[in-house]
């Protein structure tokens, strides 16, 4: 006979204490919800409120039922968990709010034939008032504006990117920090809290002190978008050139490589693909930039393919005109509809970009399989 | 290819700290000479010296004269760059370059400055280099995988085959066994007894088996206190060093005495 022990199958060991069941979040969920919309039938039912009610309810009942059969530590391991798991939501509201207006309102704009082939050129009101009236497609689109927003932005990006990486260079390699660095790195810090607006105004100032007044073409814009862009690539190539191990710079050094080869071939292509990500989420955060672009590039009805000459139409100031000066001030829902149409795929283009952002990095990334 | 080190009252100095003080010691070419000490006794502060590494730390300068074959390292006009070319160096942690593929790695000192190899020249080299650091019938079949692929002491020794690479006169070694498994240590100390037929090897070390195995002469660091300067002890053959020392701190320490 083996005399192995068997184990203990009663309810209560000295090492179990009580436990809630399994199905027991599901059952209080579903009590806070009758319970909540009982509550909110009272004062007057909406959709918000009952939500509102019934997490409050769920906690306060999941808390209370764990306090009473597990003890406190688990209630208050319950309550932290409902108390994270509610921020969470709410943090996620306006996001999916937002992704959901978009689309909904978007979509029909999008998917009207010529929205992203056309420009507005020669699009009236009358056209607009024609849609309403009598049912006809809605006409013109964003390509001019498409256009408008991929030239200056990748003017800004051309401008932004050399400046951007030599100084975070100059920082992490050079500056020793010293005065000289550490007063760079306090005003890339100024540079980043530089309100839109102004950043546009001194671009404008810019170019009617050099060029002449009243100079609005797409470079104008793009070096205003430089002037946002610069202390973001600094901030983000910065960090990964320091995080690239000093082990590797010496280790070059002890060949007797020199300097400026090690950060041009050791150093660099071990950061690039943090530096290449952190371009790509500077550009999503330029892209939508609205006031500089107002105030630097003008508005343009059609396609503008010099960003040196002329005004030059972007989706952001699109949106705005659209929105604002309706083509048609009569019938303001076609241009609404191009507006939203033009909001949607602004976000399409933030998201690609940020995809593209972890792309680049896992393509870049130093491999280490075996 | 290989030189001989003879160092003059030689000071280094953090700033206004006196790091090492009044350092005289003479390397011989085709020998391995180990530095041995507690740890912050300015052995390795004193080992970067030798080929201007220290001069990468922020601050860090050095008095007095450092010679290979006569000519001054800290002379007017002298290149930290060619010195380092002459001078090679291996590292504590193993640290490939983790872009470069096992080949690239050990080409990376040609590679990097920009220096022209033909793909012919370029395999020779790259089959000698590791040949000459144990490696070579490792890794042969995947020549173009990443280095940090490799093991810890397949690193090691990937670095030593890339020190190799640029053919120094001089290979300095800043603990590098402290990484590694009892077996890679077996390989790259036998690897150090082959390579001192071509180089001068010196080599800092915590184990001091590891100094009395590989090294003909071994010199004793010692420090008389926090915030003083790391002295030379003693130095001289290794049986001596390990056997017979002359000074009374160096026999408590490498009899385990010490303190």
């Amino acid at each position: 006979m083996s005399s192995t022990l068997t184990p203990v199958r009663s309810k209560r060991s000295a090492l179990t204490k009580g436990q809630l069941p399994a199905f027991a979040p599901y059952v209080v969920l579903a009590l806070a919800l009758i319970v909540g919309a009982a509550i909110l039938a009272l004062v007057g039912f909406n959709a918000f409120g009952w939500g509102i009610v019934s997490a409050i309810l769920f906690a306060a009942g999941l808390v209370g039922w764990s306090a009473v059969v597990e003890g406190s530590r688990k209630a208050k391991d319950k309550l932290a968990t409902c108390l994270v798991v509610g921020s969470f939501l709410i943090a996620l509201l306006p996001l999916i709010s937002v992704i959901w207006t978009v689309l909904v309102n978007g979509v029909p704009g999008l998917i009207a034939p010529g929205f992203l082939t056309s420009s507005m050129n020669g699009v009236t009101g009358v056209y607009d008032n024609r849609a309403v009236e009598d049912g006809a497609p809605v006409v013109g689109g964003i390509y001019h504006a498409l256009l408008g927003t991929i030239q200056i932005t990748l003017v800004a990006t051309v401008i932004s990117v050399p400046v951007g990486l030599l100084t975070a260079i100059y920082l992490v390699e050079y500056g020793n920090d010293g005065r000289l660095a550490r007063a760079i790195t306090f005003f890339v810090d100024v540079m980043t809290g530089i309100p839109s607006i102004v950043a546009g105004l001194f671009a404008a100032a810019f170019f009617f002190a050099v060029v002449g007044p009243g100079t609005k073409t797409g470079a104008v814009a793009a070096v205003a978008l430089s002037v946002l862009m610069i202390p973001v690539v600094v901030r983000s190539s910065e960090e990964m050139l320091k995080i690239v191990p000093n082990e590797l710079r010496e280790a070059a050094y002890a060949l007797g490589v020199r300097k400026w080869r090690t950060i041009l071939k050791v150093v660099i292509p071990t950061a690039i693909s943090g530096i290449a990500s952190g371009v790509t989420l500077a550009i999503a955060r330029v892209i939508g930039e609205t006031a500089p672009i107002l105030v630097t590039a003008g508005f343009a009805t059609s396609i503008n393919n010099n960003v040196f000459g002329g005004w030059i139409a972007s989706l952001p100031t699109f949106i705005y005109t659209q929105i604002l000066n309706p083509t048609s001030p009569a019938n303001p829902d076609p241009s609404s509809q191009r507006a939203w149409g033009a909001a949607l795929v602004l976000i399409i283009l933030v998201m690609v970009l940020n995809l593209g952002a972890r792309l680049i990095a896992r393509i870049f990334a130093p491999k280490s399989g075996r | 290819m290989s030189k001989r080190i003879d160092v003059k009252d030689l000071n280094v100095y953090y700033g206004d700290f006196l790091a090492v003080e009044d350092i005289s010691i003479n390397i011989e070419a085709k020998s391995v000479t180990a530095f041995i000490g507690p740890s912050g006794c300015g052995k390795s502060t004193f080992l970067r010296t030798l080929n201007r590494m220290h001069e990468v730390l922020p601050g860090a300068r050095v008095e007095g004269e450092v010679l290979m074959d006569g000519e001054n390292l800290y002379g007017p006009g002298v290149d930290p760059v060619t010195v380092r070319s002459q001078i090679g160096m291996v590292f504590q942690r193993p640290n490939p370059f983790p872009t470069m593929s096992i080949r690239d790695n050990v080409l990376a000192g040609v590679k990097l400055n920009n220096k022209k190899i033909s793909k012919g020249e370029a395999d020779v080299l790259v089959e000698r280099s590791l040949q000459s650091a144990n490696l070579w019938n490792e890794v042969k079949d995947r020549l173009e995988k990443p280095g940090s692929g490799l093991s810890g002491g397949q690193q090691q020794r990937l670095c030593i085959a890339r020190a190799i690479a640029v053919e120094p006169q001089v290979i300095l070694m800043d603990e590098p066994c402290s990484a590694l498994d009892p077996i890679s240590t077996l390989a790259i100390e036998d690897l150090i007894n082959d390579l001192k037929d071509q180089y001068t090897v010196v080599i800092v070390t915590h184990n001091m088996q590891q100094a009395a195995r590989v090294s003909d002469k071994t010199a004793f660091f010692n420090i008389a206190g926090t915030g003083k300067p790391g002295k030379l002890i003693e130095y001289g053959n290794t049986q001596n060093i390990f056997s017979n020392p002359t000074v009374k701190a160096t026999e408590d320490y490498v009899s385990g005495r010490f303190g």
